[in-house]
């Protein structure tokens, strides 16, 4: 049977060059579905990888009780203190708490690709903030003097947006700012941040002496269950502790499922179109070729091989579409970056991902297509009648 | 071993033609012995092409029987009576049905794929049946770079390369020239006297029937002999 299967399907595939116009017609609309999908998939991907992918086990965040975001949390300098002081809170060797207390506030600035302005995140920190941040690198430049009007970009902010090149002076609001610093901390969110010195956030935000969040290092495993035992029994404390890994993929589920919810039906829509498609290409090869297999049912041959033959056939147009499809999506969107708007209604810079897994997936949808478009023309081969070898 | 081959017993054929049935040939009756060279001859809608599908079994009749070697074939799956074909006929057709996109050793090669002969055996089956049939250098053309002639020969050997009992022609010289289908049918009168093949052909040419040994015309359903070769 083995070799009946293989000589079927080596003359359908060797025919495949003489309906070259409706299989190259198949191959690509499988090749379109599957770019699509992977299109999608890649932007999941990507801006799941840069959110989630920030961020540590060892640094929780706290924000005030039920806030969710940065954006809706503030608090007093009277919590920093008892935090400062608080069980869970590793301890640097002059004992001081290794903590970062931030102000978080929206910015606009101009978006390269398309000029329009986009809200960025421009935070207010001190000295803390880098040994707070796995990865943290300045690139280029110095980190901004304390009080001044000063800033460090994220590598996101000067690759996606105009005017934050080193030594320029950039109007954010009322106020002039002069960029001094970039930094990179890996391709995570905060590439995306713009720092300035609390202090002067403070100032020309009037927020008074108002943070949002604090950022803590933890002191060991049992650190973060320290914190949120003194926290809950504290009473003049109101926050809600978490990891900060915790903390970035709860921001980064609901976007990359938005987007993944979205990309899924668009590519299966389009994957029924792409079966319209090989069903055609499929039914003119069995078409073509009816007194060739019914020639090859008369030697003997049997309807089952016919059958293989073809799905066979169906198979290898959709596999390779798949590939076509992934190779585009691969060469043109890995790695290019975009920005879209984040948890806290800022932009967040991230690139492109195609994954093996979304290959494996758009390659798997692919041979589906195949498989369905090929299953009622198969059948059709394998009951082609014997008196059509005298057609 | 009996020297029939073939016994047919008030054999029917009757198609359906929206709510008329029409018969083709009813209550036939004939034996075909091992070794003969027939030629059925007859009209156009005789039945000579009918008949060839039920001997081949790649047809079913509507009443009587079909028994090959004494076997009825009549009645067989269609998977059994494909497996029955592979090993006891083989058929020449008019316009060769080869696999264009094969060589011409390939093409011969096709029937013994449902063997179990191994890849060896096959070569060596398949180098002599195109040496019989004269195109042993030719085993590596496709189709469209043969003569029709050429392509027949191709198609000879492929009917011949499993030693079937018994080769099934139809119109093996309609779409060759006169000189070409005078060598086609020298290479079946050989095959018929050297190798004693047996063969059943159908034909609307005179001139072709001669070269059989047995001459019977089909006409309303009934066999008229008309002529006989030593």
């Amino acid at each position: 049977m083995i070799s009946q299967i293989s000589a079927v399907t080596s003359i359908n595939l060797r025919s495949i060059p003489q309906r070259w116009g409706m299989s190259l017609a198949t191959i690509l609309s499988i090749a379109l579905v599957v770019g699509v999908l992977l299109g999608f998939l890649a932007m999941a991907n990507g801006f799941r990888a840069t959110v989630s992918g920030t961020g540590s086990e060892s640094i929780a965040v706290l924000l005030r009780s039920g806030s969710q975001a940065e954006l809706n949390s503030g608090f007093g300098r009277d919590t920093v203190r008892l935090i400062e002081t608080a069980p869970g809170v590793a301890r640097d060797e002059d004992g001081a708490a290794i903590l970062s207390a931030e102000l978080y506030v929206i910015t606009d600035a101009t978006k390269r690709s398309t000029g329009n302005d986009a809200s960025l995140s421009l935070r207010g920190v001190d000295d803390m903030a880098p040994r707070l941040r796995e990865n943290f690198e300045l690139v280029e430049g110095r980190m901004f003097a304390e009080g001044s009007n000063e800033i460090v970009v994220g590598e996101g902010v000067l690759r996606e947006f105009s005017g934050f090149e080193l030594n320029s002076t950039i109007r954010m609001g009322p106020n002039e700012w002069r960029v001094v610093g970039v930094f990179s901390t890996g391709g995570s969110v905060f590439d995306s941040e713009i720092w300035a010195d609390i202090g002067t956030v403070q100032n020309l935000y009037q927020r008074g002496a108002s943070y949002q969040s604090i950022r803590v290092q933890l002191d060991g495993e049992t650190g973060l269950t320290e914190l949120q035992d003194y926290a809950e029994n504290e009473p003049r404390l109101d926050l809600d502790i978490t990891t900060e890994k915790e903390f970035f993929a709860q921001s980064a589920g609901g976007l990359s499922n938005l987007i993944m919810y979205l990309g899924w039906p668009l590519a299966i829509i389009m994957a029924v179109g792409a079966l319209a498609g090989a069903w055609n290409a499929m039914y003119a090869s069995v078409d073509s070729r009816v007194r060739e297999i019914a020639t090859l049912r008369t030697l003997g041959f049997s309807g089952f091989a016919a059958f293989v033959g073809t799905l066979v056939e169906s198979l290898l147009l959709a596999f390779i579409g798949g590939l076509v499809g992934a190779l585009i999506t691969y060469f043109v969107f890995d790695g290019v970056s975009a920005s879209t708007m984040g948890g806290s209604f800022t932009q967040v810079v991230f690139s492109f991902a195609v994954t093996i897994q979304s290959v494996i997936s758009g390659v798997v949808l692919a041979l589906i297509v195949g498989l369905f478009g090929g299953f009622f023309p198969a059948l059709r081969a394998s009951r082609v009648p014997l008196l059509e070898v005298h057609g | 071993m009996t020297d029939v081959l073939y016994e047919l017993t008030d054999l029917s054929k009757k198609y359906t033609r929206g709510k008329e049935s029409v018969a083709i040939f009813e209550d036939l009756t004939m034996t075909i012995n091992r070794g003969d060279f027939i030629a059925i001859m007859g009209p156009s809608g005789s039945g000579k092409t009918t008949l060839l599908n039920l001997l081949g079994g790649i047809d079913k009749p509507s009443g009587g029987q079909v028994v090959c070697n004494g076997l009825r074939i009549d009645n067989l799956s269609q998977a059994k009576l494909a497996k029955w074909r592979s090993s006891h006929v083989g058929f020449i057709f008019q316009f060769y049905n080869l696999m264009p996109t094969l060589t011409a050793a390939q093409n011969v090669e096709l029937p013994l794929l449902l063997t179990k002969l191994s890849s060896k055996e096959r070569k060596r089956r398949v180098q002599t049946a195109m040496e019989v049939v004269k195109l042993a250098e030719r085993a590596k053309h496709r189709p469209r770079q043969l003569s029709g002639g050429q392509q027949q020969r191709v198609a000879i050997a492929r009917a011949l390369v499993a030693d079937p009992d018994v080769l099934l022609c139809d119109e093996p010289t309609g779409d060759l020239d006169r000189a070409t289908a005078d060598e086609i049918l020298e290479t079946l009168q050989l095959l018929n006297s050297e190798l004693g093949k047996t063969i059943v052909m159908v034909t609307h040419d005179p001139a072709a029937a001669k070269y059989a040994r047995r001459e019977l015309h089909l006409d309303k359903g009934r066999f008229v002999e008309t002529g006989a070769m030593a």
